[in-house]
């Protein structure tokens, strides 16, 4: 009932824009089990306001994990900015397991220096304190990496909020002309750079596990072909263009193969090619579609959609250097319709569309337990993709015919819509960490 | 491209006010070009002459016996071959049987215009995973394309492209657009 009451007030706040949207979702964000966490706004001398408010974006992060509860702004008791200015007992009066603060300071030479303390309410103990130099550009990345460091510190589990998020966009013009533009972002949505357009669809973004490179399917020239583009250098190579289907590429966890859907042969069948020798290997030979390959995390099984068995449903099956390794095993029992596998970092769960009474969602499969959760609840849920360390899941809905990205904990407790700017959205994929 | 799009928005609209008016999915665009590659058809001539035949006056003449339409019969649309977008159900790449004859008679009309060539477009609805539409979108091809070959036409002669479900002809997102996305379409160049 509670989650309910977030998700709604979540949907009422998507609608009224970023920036408010995350200062109101500290209000309501009540979801049982996060830990209390107090992000006192960090100090500042200029005469005009920050270029960031790091608090803010640190508390917005924390949040989207599901973790933590941050406070309200309203119901911060005091405003201290150094651990010597705390007084333990008002936050202990509020319940509040762990307090951050911090300043903020314009150095002489331009960059700004953002110091900040991780505090322990109960014992009164710093847990972390760092100081990290930026130029105003990247003082939100600077927010990410405070968000990690006292993420890890308190979960022990690696932070994800310095990463990525590579998309798709589509905005139609006026006279109806679409044009498609893949982008990367930071993992909260903003700082888009677009790093490829066409009037012709895009799809399918994956990322090398390097984080430096994206493969993808484009249709510039009127049919599907598949690209490699380093996103720095732009250098972009043309790997797959055969008769048919070049679709569905994902990079082996070593960098060196990609795993990619080809009909040359007849129908929709799962190759993996060597990346330094393009040598191909087909690896499911059915006369079925066999598509959307996920390589698990050791390299020697993919992941796949099959409706070999009538409905498309997820199947496992052993890749060795030149082609599969036994027989596919079929994954998923529950529903007629489970796709566009996933696979968790620690290689326990697949994330999919899931079908269930008439609605696509995205569900997670326990692979040692066998059971299969449903995340989301709404009709056209798709392209789930995890974070790196695995605690969220990052997918494309609708929203008044729209595309838009949300992102959910991986518990399923907590929603929230990332603010993108205008035009439908789709296929998000969560990048590797960033080493 | 701006004029491929309007001509899709037309087309849509053509499709659309179709169905609207007849009640049913009958009969698709006629004389659509294919735009998207690089190939330029030649199939629109002959569609205004065929429109002036049989005309009735207060002269006499003589009778026209049967029908005269002299263009070509792509664009007769008493032609079975001017009905060129067929439908499918939900995660079927089944050709409906109304359709098999239809097909059966561009493939005849292929292997009897050997310097005419298709494309088969498959498509499908905004629903699920875009991957697995791009492979569903294919094999409706593919099907199609099937039928074309059993009646002669020629492998070089039938290119086959799915473009999933990126192409919608409806923009709705309910079962009245997904019906009318779930398609094959024909589109046809060179010179009979």
């Amino acid at each position: 009932m509670k989650r309910l009451i977030v998700s709604c007030l979540l949907l009422m706040l998507a609608a009224v824009g970023p920036a408010r949207a995350e200062l109101t979702i500290q209000v309501t964000g009540y979801v049982k089990g996060a830990s209390p966490i107090a992000i006192v706004p960090f100090g500042w001398k200029g005469a005009k306001a920050p270029p960031q408010d790091l608090a803010a974006i640190i508390a917005a992060d924390l949040h989207r994990s599901g973790r933590f509860q941050p406070l309200a702004d309203k119901d911060l008791v005091a405003k201290p900015h150094q651990a010597s200015q705390v007084d333990y007992g008002d936050w202990r009066k509020l319940d509040v397991d762990n307090l951050v603060v911090g300043q903020l300071d314009r150095l002489a030479d331009g960059r700004y220096q953002a110091q900040f303390q991780l505090l322990d309410v109960a014992t009164g103990k710093q847990l972390a304190g760092y100081s990290i130099t930026s130029p105003a550009a990247n003082l939100r990345q600077t927010a990410h990496q405070i968000s990690d460091i006292i993420y890890q510190t308190l979960t022990g589990e690696r932070g994800a909020f310095d990463t990525h998020i590579a998309y798709v966009t589509v905005v139609r013009a006026n006279n109806g002309k679409p044009t498609y533009r893949l982008a990367v972002a930071d993992a909260d949505g903003h700082n888009e750079q677009v790093i490829y357009d066409s009037p012709q669809p895009i799809l399918s973004p994956a990322w090398s596990p390097d984080g430096r490179r994206l493969a993808y399917v484009s249709f510039a020239t009127g049919r599907p072909a598949i690209y490699i583009q380093n996103i720095v250098t732009q250098k972009t190579e043309k790997l797959a263009a055969y008769p048919g289907l070049n679709n569905a590429p994902a990079f082996s966890p070593d960098g060196k193969r990609l795993a990619l859907t080809l009909s040359k042969d007849g129908n929709a069948e799962i190759y993996v090619m060597d990346l330094a020798t393009k040598a191909l290997h087909r690896i499911t030979h059915s006369s079925a579609i066999d598509t959307e390959a996920a390589w698990m995390p050791d390299g020697k099984s993919l992941v796949f959609t099959s409706d070999r068995g009538g409905s498309p449903q997820l199947y496992q099956i052993g890749v060795g250097a030149d082609g599969p390794r036994g027989r596919a095993h079929r994954l998923t029992f529950d529903g007629n319709y489970n796709a566009r596998a996933t696979v968790s970092p620690d290689g326990k769960k697949v994330a999919m569309i899931h079908r269930t009474n008439g609605a696509f969602r995205i569900g997670v499969l326990d692979l040692a337990q066998g059971y299969l959760q449903v995340l989301t609840d709404s009709r056209m849920d798709e392209s789930p993709s995890f974070s790196p360390n695995g605690s969220m899941i990052i997918y494309a809905s609708q929203k008044g015919g729209r595309g838009v990205l949300q992102v959910v904990s991986v518990d399923g407790r907590v929603h929230q819509s990332l603010s993108l700017r205008g035009g439908g959205v789709r296929e998000p994929a969560w990048s590797p960490f960033k080493n | 491209m701006s004029k491929s799009m309007n001509k899709f928005a037309v087309t849509a609209l053509v499709i659309w006010a179709a169905l609207s008016l007849a009640g049913c999915a009958g009969q698709g665009p006629w004389g659509k070009k294919y735009e998207s590659g690089a190939k330029q058809p030649g199939t629109e001539q002959g569609a205004q002459q065929g429109k002036g035949a049989g005309k009735e006056g207060e002269e006499r003449h003589g009778a026209e016996l049967g029908g005269t339409f002299k263009g070509s019969p792509l664009d007769n649309p008493d032609s079975p071959l001017s009905k060129r977008t067929f439908y499918f159900d939900f995660d079927s790449s089944q050709v409906k049987s109304a359709d098999r004859e239809i097909i059966a008679a561009h493939g005849r009309y292929l292997a009897d215009h050997p310097k005419l060539s298709v494309v088969v477009e498959g498509h499908t609805d905004e629903r699920g995973s875009r991957e697995y539409n791009m492979a569903l979108g294919q094999r409706r091809a593919e099907s199609v394309a099937q039928i074309l070959y059993l009646q002669g036409a020629a492998k070089k002669q039938v290119q086959v492209i799915s473009f999933g479900e990126e192409r919608p002809v409806a923009l709705g997102h309910d079962e009245a657009a997904w019906r009318l996305n779930r398609r094959v379409e024909l589109l046809y160049s060179g010179n009979e």
